[in-house]
């Protein structure tokens, strides 16, 4: 049951790497890149009740935190060229 | 000051869910990170001037329900859509007006709209939401205003 | 098997199709803004899907709440993380596909400008 829905969870990140492979705008592939991430945190939860450890769920939480604060910074980094960015103060 | 108990309250039931233990020490972190967290926010929604913006109200209950069911609905839709040998869709971009009092509101409306597949909200100003929309079907649900209307009773007052 | 198994079974099914589902659209879509609307199919019910169908094999109630939360932050990072996507891509001008229509709730003034007139500066 759970191996089915890993296989499911892993065909959906392949097509995801193939669409993001193919673009062809970088915005394109940041949304391919956003939804391996998301899919990664299911693997991570499917994974762990595969092996019968559920307690990689906080792995799965500390992975979608990762992937959500990762994909802010990649966005600011494409509009902005830099991290550094200060927007309160730009609009200020 | 209800709101700062409330939020304390919640982000120390969210420490011990995930934590899993109950010495002085491991209790004493969470306390401290809660503390670390109310400030970090308090100083965020400061420099953002949200401060005064009400926080979202018991109606959320509700709310939430009928949102998971039109999500639903929104996904079988998307399903025909892309079963379909051939694509059929007629992307729509249109302004949908917003009637929510607060910010919050404004946010739970467009979060609500990209959440349901087939709308997504764009940009948002003080009064209306730029959405680009699938279909012509998507777009003329978004306007009859039966989710902006339910957002809206989800605000909470001050 | 149990019923609670048969109903982990459909939710896991399911999930996996949509999750699959949202993936074929993202390469089956002509345009950047139409993509957007597959990855929504896969995040939305293809994550909460698979997340429920965990959901009835928790065997403790710590372990259900945990995927409950998981679900909801889920659910309010992804369309913020994707509103920001959106909103960049927006600004940055990517283009709209050759179909699309501009609908505005009064149609005197259903004309692309009058839409972006209110955009932002940034």
């Amino acid at each position: 049951m759970f191996a089915a829905a890993m296989a499911g969870v892993l065909v959906t990140m392949a097509l995801a790497l193939v669409a993001a492979a193919r673009g062809p705008s970088v915005f394109d592939r940041l949304l391919a890149i956003n939804l391996f991430g998301t899919k990664t945190v299911l693997l991570i939860a499917v994974t762990g009740f595969l092996v019968g450890r559920p307690e990689w769920l906080d792995l799965a939480l500390v992975y979608a935190l990762i992937n959500f604060v990762a994909m802010i910074a990649l966005l600011k980094f494409v509009r902005f060229g830099s991290l550094g960015h200060d927007d309160l103060d730009a609009e200020r | 000051m209800g709101r700062t108990l409330f939020s304390s309250l919640m982000l120390a039931l969210t420490w011990l869910a995930w934590s899993g233990h109950f010495d002085a020490r491991m209790l004493g972190f969470g306390g401290a990170s809660v503390l670390v967290v109310l400030a970090i926010t308090h100083r965020m929604e400061r420099l953002s001037g949200m401060d005064h913006d009400p926080h979202v109200g018991p109606g959320i209950l509700l709310y939430v329900p009928w949102l998971l069911w039109q999500i639903v609905k929104a996904n079988v839709g998307m399903a025909r859509i892309l079963l379909a040998p051939r694509l059929l869709l007629s992307p729509q971009l249109l302004r949908v007006p917003t009637s929510q009092r607060s910010d919050t509101g404004r946010a739970l409306y467009a979060n609500s709209i990209t959440l349901t597949p087939g709308t997504i909200s764009l940009d948002l100003n003080n009064s209306s939401i730029l959405v680009h929309a699938l279909t012509l079907e998507t777009a003329q649900a978004l306007q009859d205003g039966e989710m902006d209307r339910r957002a809206r009773r989800c605000e909470g007052r001050n | 098997m149990g019923a609670i198994d048969v109903l982990s079974w459909i939710a896991l099914f399911g999930g996996a199709f949509f999750s699959i589902l949202g993936a074929v659209g993202l390469l089956r879509m002509p345009d950047f803004w139409t993509r957007c609307h597959a990855a929504g199919v896969t995040d939305t019910l293809g994550a909460g899907l698979i997340l429920l169908g965990l959901f009835f094999q928790a065997e403790t109630a710590l372990v259900a709440i945990k995927l409950a939360m998981i679900l909801g932050f889920l659910l309010i990072a992804g369309p913020t993380a994707g509103h920001a996507l959106y909103r960049a891509a927006h600004a940055h001008g990517v283009p709209f596909g050759p179909e699309t229509e501009v609908l505005a709730a009064n149609p005197a003034t259903a004309s692309p400008g009058s839409l972006e007139g209110e955009h932002g500066s940034d």
